[in-house]
């Protein structure tokens, strides 16, 4: 079995073994072992990765192609390089936090775990598969167990949020779809034979106008995930309504299966629409950006401002995939990986004091520091990162994207980029309200005396998702020459 | 074969039967009736295939024969429906079609 | 010479600050004091001994060197790398040596005026951490380095100042800080990205070389009539002017006294706010040569406005901590207004030194008055003005120091600060009359609210405290008698030889005539104090009235709060946050549930077909039946 696939099957076999749990404790332990494995092997996908890449300078290493559906030749073709390994990475490690974080979920446990490590399955057959067929099939497995997750395990209004979020994912894949088929049928345009994998479409000549075409729905199908304004209305309710493993995986890493969309699809197969919509998009974009910043310093819901957040910092990654050179395009993968560490954080977190104190609204929240230092200081350690404070994974990522993002000499990408660039200071305004609101200040109820401290695997789960961001805060630079390395052949197609 | 009367007259005899029991089918409102006007469109593509056996294709005896299957399916298949019907009216003591409607949408 | 070992010094508090923040729970108190002590006071020798052997032997031709250590920390493109290291020069030297000293003795005074208090080991780990913050950004080699610890120090200034966090102005004044300091980063990055841009490089070396391409080559891209670079710098000092506390941006230093005492002595009298000081200092070239100084003239009249302003408003404070930060905000003006007027070369240069040298000076007798109100307030438990007098019967020592630091800051003859401020005057003497004038009026009037403060705490009427206030303990007392030497005998300290915008030495003298109008005019303002506040009367009761509405308006800082709030509360939050949240619910995801909504009434408009009668699915089967057997029919005959 190759290593790649591994990643598919592991999870395939955690849920077949979850079948067989009984109760909650054997539920959580199978999902333990699972998610434990994962992990082990992404850490040892990256060492493998970095002492492959030396040897082997192909786009993709570890591939490896088995037809699959020869009529339409579908083939289940897989292959990593420095993004999708570090996707990867990310996955693993949010997924086994929220494997963590649902230890005490006492609502029908089997159910839940096997759906949330079925979304896992397909998130991490999505970032593994160079074929764009065996990646929409994937895709579609990861989208559709978070209309179970939201419906029965979440909270407030889920059935609504559910169908809301499945919703608006499902006409984006509609449009995705139809572009997916449009760059198939295209993909003879030089005379060989319809195909679906991404690397031999590369080579193709596309028309003009159909990557006029196609190009708009592709993007717009993938960012749709990505929370582009205006289709981002599903995620704040989304959020509000998941319960906490489920928003953590969801604004972690599922969002981040758009951006990563947008980059190997998108961009990379259709170049030529590329370069005549980005404008277009790039404006969207930006309001995105300023507009979700803005949006969450009015909300009352904790995970309302973080679901805006999310609105906010994931266009930044459209904004940085949009401005097509390489250090913005290195920052938009860095961003991605900060903001799923870091948002995977704070739902974590919001979920610790909502578990306890059974309310998320920031005015019934106060002094929680007190009671609570670990989550309070968590809390707030993770509220700086997500404003881009140097030392975190936010700011590198963030400053990648400016200073890539200001590499354009002409006006309207400068003042653009001030503009973007100005939201970290609204960033600024709504995380300290919130924190300042929630974890300082006086005490705001009495009956929070006594909430119970942090246990284990909560300190657990959160440590695991801290040390990565204190990790590419502090030492960015190998990360981003990897990244870098990687990203060369795909921006070649557009210069 | 009766003499004097051609297979036109016979024709519309029974198309005159079949709208008659499609008619009776869409207007009625009673379960029983509406079984009825089924049976009044079965009979009547009876008579037809044996009609135009006998006027059409004397040597043969294949619409006869089916005129004797469509006979026992209609037997089963009215037994079938007041089965059927007996039941419901347990249930919900009426045989009328808009009592029967809770299926809809 | 090999003076890499000085990496140790912003090491070492980072050392302290994992261990004393991972393990906060673990280390007792007292050890915590202990430890954050001795590790700052290792690294203030270690800044001692740097400051010797570079002052006496990096001299090369009458020039000191420039040593940079550092290695490659990211790279954004091929043009652009980022460097994280080390730069020592006669700046940073000195300013490693401030630091340190000031840190140090902030901590050991920690110890006495923190006993007690339940985030002990918290408030040492924050400390540390902001010293290492501090210490890198003095040491930053580059404008990106220098952004870095520029976000670090006011990331730890948040923490500072939201120490107490459980008392809501505390954590309002932290937020307010933070946010205020990150509006103006903002035009500080946006100022790197432009100039960083255009010339291809973050590095001080590159950028301050006289025949780099920046100076030689400035004019080369122009934006609306300025040169991009001039547009760059004053982005750049936008950040300074922040971090600094200088107008239009200071409306957070006062609120930042929420913070315990030691923090506003460390944080926002010597080290912190004098940053914008300090990163005009380092681009001084830059700013001096890029549009023939335009920016540095902007740089002058901030200065200039600032310090006047605040000492307007300081006079009229009555919370001793605030007064003291006005006063702080006054003397960063003076610095800054020094650097504004300064000339590059040899003696034209004295602007750039007075302006290093007032800095030095300032952070001592400055920590020393903090420290000093930090020992009332430890005895009295009060910031009022109007809760003190008559204490120098109680605290000696407090007393003398506190006289020392004022006569200091008042720039009595013979006192360091007479030194610096006659130094700062001389300059802008010779280039400026108009700040000049300005200049020595800010003189007089710094006399005069010192000496009210001093005054007012010290003398006046003897209150009756519930508690016979007394003096504060050993601990806190050594380091005001430290600082009381320094205050004095810092000014004697030849600061002419080793610091100077060409690196090379020149002689100052003092001016006499200058030196004698700053200091009469510092008299004047010590004995009208002495006249009003001595003895209690109604004397500043009728001074009040008889200014009236302008008493108010500088009683209310000249409403910049109310400005500020009005435009962030009411405008920001209230019309544009209000509108784009009632926007996104009403408008974009009313009409996303709007196309849900649509759908649903179509299919509730066509469901009826479905009506699960039988007779209904009948009729239009017969009737389709009926329908294409009359288009077959229609086709047939035709």
């Amino acid at each position: 079995m190759d290593i790649l696939s591994l990643f598919v099957i592991v999870p395939i076999l955690t849920v077949l073994a979850l079948i067989f749990a009984k109760n909650l404790k054997q539920a959580r332990i199978v999902s333990l072992i699972g998610m434990a494995i994962q992990f082990a092997m992404a850490i040892n996908l990256i060492f493998a990765y970095i002492k492959e890449r030396a040897v082997n300078t192909d786009i993709m290493v570890f591939t490896k192609d088995v037809l699959w559906f020869g009529t339409f030749n579908i083939h289940y073709s897989i292959g990593v390089d420095a993004i999708s390994v570090v996707m990867i990475a990310l996955t693993a490690i949010v997924v086994l936090a929220g494997v963590f974080i649902s230890w005490q979920i006492d609502d029908l446990p089997k159910e839940f775990f096997v759906s949330l490590i079925t979304l896992s399955a397909g998130v991490f057959g999505f970032f593994i598969s160079t074929d764009l067929f065996t990646m929409f099939v994937f895709y579609e497995i990861a989208v559709i167990p978070m209309y179970l997750l939201i419906g029965i395990w979440g909270s407030g209004p889920k059935e609504n949020s559910a169908m809301k979020l499945t919703l608006m994912l499902m006409g984006a894949s509609a449009l995705l779809s139809v572009g997916i088929f449009g760059i198939y049928f295209n993909s003879n345009a030089d005379g060989g034979p319809l195909t679906f994998n991404i690397f031999e479409i590369a080579q193709v000549h596309i028309p003009v106008a159909a990557q006029n075409i196609f190009f708009p729905l592709v993007f717009i199908g993938f960012a749709v995930i990505g929370a582009l304004f205006p289709f981002h209305t599903w995620s704040p309710s989304g959020h509000a309504s998941a319960p906490t493993a489920v928003s953590m995986l969801h604004a972690g890493v599922l969002m981040k299966l758009g951006g990563y969309g947008v980059f190997r699809i998108a961009m990379y197969l259709l170049p030529l629409g590329a370069l005549s919509w980005t404008n277009f998009f790039l404006i969207l974009s930006a309001i995105g950006v300023i507009y979700g910043a803005f949006g969450a310093i009015m909300q009352k819901d904790l995970k309302y401002v973080n679901a805006y957040a999310s609105v906010s910092h994931l266009s930044l990654v459209l904004f940085a995939l949009l401005m097509l050179n390489k250090t913005a395009w290195t920052g938009a993968i860095i961003q991605s990986l900060s903001h799923g560490l870091l948002t995977a954080l704070f739902f974590a977190l919001i979920g610790m004091v909502y578990g306890r104190t059974h309310t998320r609204e920031i005015a019934k929240l106060g002094g929680i520091m007190k009671i609570l230092p670990f989550i309070g200081a968590v809390y707030v350690i993770t509220g700086l990162a997500y404003l881009g404070l140097p030392g975190f994974s936010g700011f590198v990522a963030e400053m990648n994207i400016f200073v890539g993002a200001f590499e354009h000499p002409d006006m309207f990408h400068r003042i653009i980029t001030i503009v973007v660039i100005s939201s970290i200071v609204v960033t600024s305004v709504y995380i300290l309200r919130m924190v300042g609101k929630i974890m300082m200040g006086p005490l705001a109820d009495e009956t929070y005396k006594d909430l119970p401290k942090a246990t284990w695997f909560e300190k657990v789960g959160l440590v695991l998702l801290m040390i990565p961001v204190l990790f590419i805060g502090t030492m960015p630079l190998g990360l981003s020459e990897m990244i870098k390395a990687s990203i060369q052949p795909f921006l070649e197609r557009l210069l | 074969m009766i003499l004097g009367v051609s297979i036109y007259e016979i024709l519309t005899l029974t198309s005159i039967l079949f709208f008659i029991g499609v008619y009776g089918f869409i207007t009625r409102t009673n379960l029983i009736s509406m079984l009825i006007s089924v049976e009044l469109i079965l009979n009547s593509s009876v008579v037809n295939f044996v009609v135009i056996n006998k006027y059409l294709f004397p040597e043969v005896l294949q619409g006869v024969f089916f005129a004797v299957f469509i006979i026992a399916v209609a037997a089963a298949e009215t037994a079938l429906a007041i089965a059927i019907i007996i039941n419901l009216y347990r249930l919900i003591s009426s045989v009328e079609v808009k009592d029967t409607e809770v299926m809809k949408y | 010479m090999n003076i890499s070992y000085i990496i140790l010094v912003p090491l070492i508090p980072l050392a302290l600050f994992v261990l004393l923040g991972l393990f906060s729970k673990k280390i007792p108190p007292s050890i915590a004091g202990w430890i954050g002590s001795l590790g700052l006071g290792t690294a203030f020798v270690l800044s001692l001994y740097t400051a010797y052997h570079y002052f006496l032997g990096a001299k090369l031709d009458g020039v000191y060197q420039t040593f940079t250590y550092k290695s490659t920390w990211i790279i954004f493109s091929d043009k652009l790398h980022m460097d994280m290291g080390m730069l020592i020069d006669p700046i940073s030297v000195m300013m490693l040596v401030v630091v340190t000293t000031i840190s140090f003795m902030v901590h050991v005074y920690s110890r006495g005026y923190m006993k007690g208090d339940d985030g002990y080991t918290r408030f040492f780990s924050y400390l540390a951490l902001f010293s290492f913050s501090m210490l890198g950004l003095v040491l930053a080699t580059n404008l990106f380095q220098m952004y870095i610890f520029w976000e670090l120090v006011g990331a730890s200034s948040f923490l500072l100042i939201g120490y107490y966090y459980t008392k809501p102005s505390a954590v309002a004044a932290a937020k307010k800080a933070f946010i205020v300091t990150r509006f103006a980063d903002l035009g500080f990055l946006i100022g790197i990205l432009v100039v960083s841009y255009y010339s291809g490089s973050f590095d001080f070396g590159e950028l301050n070389s006289l025949d780099g391409n920046v100076i030689t080559n400035w004019t080369a891209t122009s934006f609306m009539g300025l040169s991009v670079f001039t547009w760059g710098l004053i982005l750049i000092f936008m950040g300074g002017v922040g971090k600094s506390a200088m107008m239009p941006f200071h409306i957070w230093l006062p609120d930042a006294m929420e913070g315990p005492t030691p923090v506003s002595a460390l944080i926002h009298a010597a080290t912190m706010v004098v940053a914008g000081v300090y990163l005009v200092a380092r681009l001084f070239p830059l700013f001096y040569f890029v549009e023939d100084g335009f920016v540095l003239s902007i740089v002058a009249y901030i200065g200039a406005i600032s310090s006047l302003v605040a000492a307007v408003i300081a006079i009229t404070q009555t919370d001793i901590k605030r007064v003291l930060a006005f006063s702080t905000m006054s003397q960063i003006g003076y610095m800054m207004l020094a650097l504004g007027v300064s000339k590059y070369e040899g003696h034209e240069g004295l602007g750039y030194m007075a302006s290093m040298f007032h800095l030095f000076t300032h952070a001592m007798f400055k920590a020393l008055l903090f420290l000093g109100a930090g020992s009332v307030i430890h005895a009295i438990h009060s910031n009022e003005l109007a809760d003190m007098g008559g204490l120098r019967k109680y605290m000696p020592i407090t007393h003398i120091t506190f006289l020392i630091a004022a006569l200091s800051i008042a720039g009595f003859p013979g006192f360091a600060g007479f030194f610096s401020k006659d130094e700062i005057l001389a300059a802008a003497f010779e280039n400026n009359r108009l700040i000049y004038v300005s200049s020595v009026i800010v003189a007089g009037l710094t006399a005069f609210y010192m000496f009210r403060l001093y005054f007012g705490i010290f003398w006046g009427k003897d209150k009756k405290y519930e508690h016979t206030p007394h003096e504060s303990p050993l601990t806190m007392t050594i380091p005001l008698i430290f600082l009381a030497f320094m205050s004095v005998f810092g000014g004697y300290i030849p600061f002419s030889e080793f610091i100077s915008a060409d690196l090379k030495s020149f002689t100052s003298h003092l001016d006499l005539p200058l030196a004698v109008i700053a200091s009469t005019v510092g008299i004047i303002g010590i004995c009208l104090a002495y006249v009003f506040y001595k003895k209690e009367n109604n004397l500043s009761e009728k001074a009040t009235q008889l200014f009236g509405a302008f008493y108010q308006w500088t009683f209310h800082k000249f409403y910049f709060d109310e400005i500020y709030l009005f435009i962030t509360k009411k405008i920001i939050f209230g019309i544009l946050a209000a509108a784009i949240a009632w926007f996104d619910k009403y408008v974009v995801d009313a009409f996303m549930i709007g196309v849900g909504n649509v759908t649903m009434a179509f299919s509730n408009q066509i469901k009826g077909i479905q009506s699960g009668k039988v007779q209904d699915y009948a009729m239009a089967f017969v009737g389709g039946v009926v329908v294409l057997a009359m288009v077959v029919f229609y086709i047939w005959i035709n």
